[in-house]
């Protein structure tokens, strides 16, 4: 039997309908996006014309980073949840004994978490800068309007994303709590952003060729990821909690 | 129940012949480590067939179960399951012709019992997945809460969704592992008659189950496990394997001599009196046996309630099992 789309389809939309549902999803999608929007604003706006060369840049890379902690911090929750979390409902029994890959299941938590993390982590970065057009002072506006940053946010945002879940549902696959799999998999979706950081802060030199080079190697793991992941899941070990 | 769904569940098999059974398993047995779950188990069911496997906590129903399902790989034996053999690259194979309904329905409970459904119906990549969906409903009789979300639902009729949910696929072989578990008599009932109508329209059913009179109800043929398989037969055939024929006999009194009564009967292999007071006869043939009990009877004045066959449950046959591993395991 092939991969199926029809399956992959199957999971999202169950997923994509359940978290519509999940007061605790739709909250923490509601307002962690609002205290992520706030803080960079209040970081902009109260920049004063005295500030220094230096101050400034630090400003305008704090300000960016808090736009990509958003797509690292949404779906490390939700993929964290994503196999322990059916295991704890018992409902993750039933779908495996229907015809569905483990590569297929897998692929579909993965979209189902990356697909409302970019509609939130697009919509947000685009609050943010209308924000900064309409109200920012003229220099912060041509800083954060500079052609690296929003390169760096936009193609940035899918890859730290893509991290983020891919390391959340090794880590689900593996636990047996869906709390300790959450906190793991917070701490699991940091180290890309610690490089976007260093680059938004300037500490490494941003760069086009820098930008891609990094892009490009999250790609390449993002893409890898999911084998690895796979080999993780052992159906035996989910259903029993023990390997023969 | 109304329904139209189609219990002639043969299928041909994975390599285009007609398999005779629906579950060939040799030799099957399943380690954790050095903890056997059950071991060298080899049992067939037919087409269309109801097969019990009964067996206490811990026997290895279950595991069994996980393991023809394609979900734990036996650590030796062999298996064909609706005609594809069990091995790792034809779990999705197997899993396509199968349904399994868990002890626990495992319903998303944020999401109604169709939306439910529709999500397992896709992931068999159904066709017509509405009209699968009003087809299962009627045979549950679930119609009227097809909207309802299933958190909202009572444990009963959760229990009747996961079954709809296991029929979406019209499967060759439905696993119904402790289909009643928890339930209330009520809703227990209702799952009996939902089984019994599977039953009469020939879906073939493995059901695991610890409720012996569920099974006795329900099932053509049982199998006792307990790690091992102990006896697997219909459930008058294990009483008889089990138990000798006998002869309940009640009396107005007790008879002054009872041992001149029933010891000089042909018939009569041995006697025994029950803590009731009636008097239980081992015999060959219940039949031949009943009018010459009756006419010793008669002879020594005894008054005569009623003389007949005294029947086993498969209880009986269950606990004089499981008994006798409990005493080996002592010894």
């Amino acid at each position: 039997m092939s991969f199926s789309w029809a399956r992959v389809g199957a999971i999202v939309r169950k997923e994509l309908r359940d978290y519509r549902r999940n007061r605790f999803v739709v909250l923490t999608m509601s307002f962690l996006p609002l205290i992520f929007i706030v803080a960079p604003v209040i970081q902009l706006f109260t920049i004063k014309a005295s500030i220094t060369s230096a101050r400034f840049d630090d400003r305008i890379g704090l300000s960016l980073l808090y736009m990509l902690i958003l797509p690292a911090i949404i779906p490390s929750v939700l993929s964290a949840y994503s196999v322990v979390g059916e295991r704890e409902q018992g409902t993750l029994e039933p779908v495996l004994t229907t015809p569905i890959h483990s590569e297929e299941f897998l692929v579909a938590k993965a979209l189902a978490a990356l697909l409302p993390t970019l509609a939130v982590a697009y919509v947000i970065f685009g609050i943010f800068l209308g924000a900064v057009a309409a109200f920012a002072h003229p220099a912060v506006d041509s800083a954060i309007f500079e052609r690296n940053h929003l390169l760096v946010q936009l193609l940035f945002t899918p890859l730290v994303a893509g991290w983020s879940i891919w390391a959340g549902i090794a880590i689900s696959t593996r636990m047996s709590d869906v709390r300790a799999a959450q906190q793991l998999a917070v701490l699991a979706s940091l180290p890309p952003v610690a490089i976007v950081a260093l680059m938004n802060f300037n500490v490494i030199t941003p760069s086009l060729g820098l930008a891609l080079g990094l892009a490009g190697a999250l790609l390449l793991i993002d893409t890898m990821a999911w084998r690895f992941v796979a080999a993780l899941f052992n159906r035996e070990r989910l259903v029993t909690g023990t390997r023969s | 129940m109304t329904s139209e769904l189609d219990g002639s569940q043969r299928r041909p098999s994975h390599d285009g012949a007609r398999p005779d059974a629906a579950l060939v398993v040799e030799h099957l047995t399943k380690r954790f480590g050095e903890r056997v779950a059950y071991e060298d188990v080899s049992f067939e069911v037919g087409y269309g067939e109801v097969f019990g496997f009964l067996g206490p906590n811990g026997a290895g129903k279950t595991t069994t179960v996980r393991t023809l399902g394609t979900l734990l790989a036996p650590t030796s034996g062999s298996a064909t399951i609706a005609g594809v053999p069990l091995s790792a690259e034809n779990g999705a194979a197997i899993r396509a012709r199968i349904s399994i309904m868990p002890e626990s329905p495992g319903l998303y409970l944020r999401l109604t019992v169709a939306e439910n459904l529709e999500c397992f119906a896709h992931l068999y990549e159904l066709r017509d997945v509405r009209e699968r969906i009003d087809r299962v409903l009627q045979a549950v009789n679930l119609t009227d809460r097809t909207n309802d979300l299933c958190g909202s639902l009572s444990k009963g009729l959760r229990q009747r969704v996961a079954l709809a949910r296991a029929l979406l696929s019209d499967p060759e072989v439905l696993f119904l592992d402790e289909p009643t578990s928890g339930l209330d008599p009520v809703a227990t009932r209702d799952v009996h008659d939902l089984l019994t109508a599977l039953r009469e329209r020939g879906v073939t059913i493995f059901l695991t189950t610890h409720r012996l009179e569920e099974a006795e109800r329900l099932c053509h043929r049982v199998a006792i496990l307990n790690t091992t398989l102990r006896l697997i037969g219909r459930p008058d055939e294990l009483r008889a394997q089990l138990f000798s024929r006998n002869l309940e006999v009640r009396t107005r009194s007790q008879l002054d001599e009872p041992s001149r009564v029933f010891n000089g009967l042909a018939c009569v292999e041995g006697w025994e009196q029950s803590p009731s007071g009636s008097y239980v006869l081992s015999v060959t043939d219940p039949d031949a046996a009943a009018p010459g009990v009756a006419r010793a009877l008669v002879g020594a004045n005894a008054d005569i309630l009623s003389i007949a066959e005294s029947h086993h449950s498969l209880e009986d046959v269950y606990l004089e099992l499981v008994d006798e591993d409990v005493e080996a395991r002592k010894r």
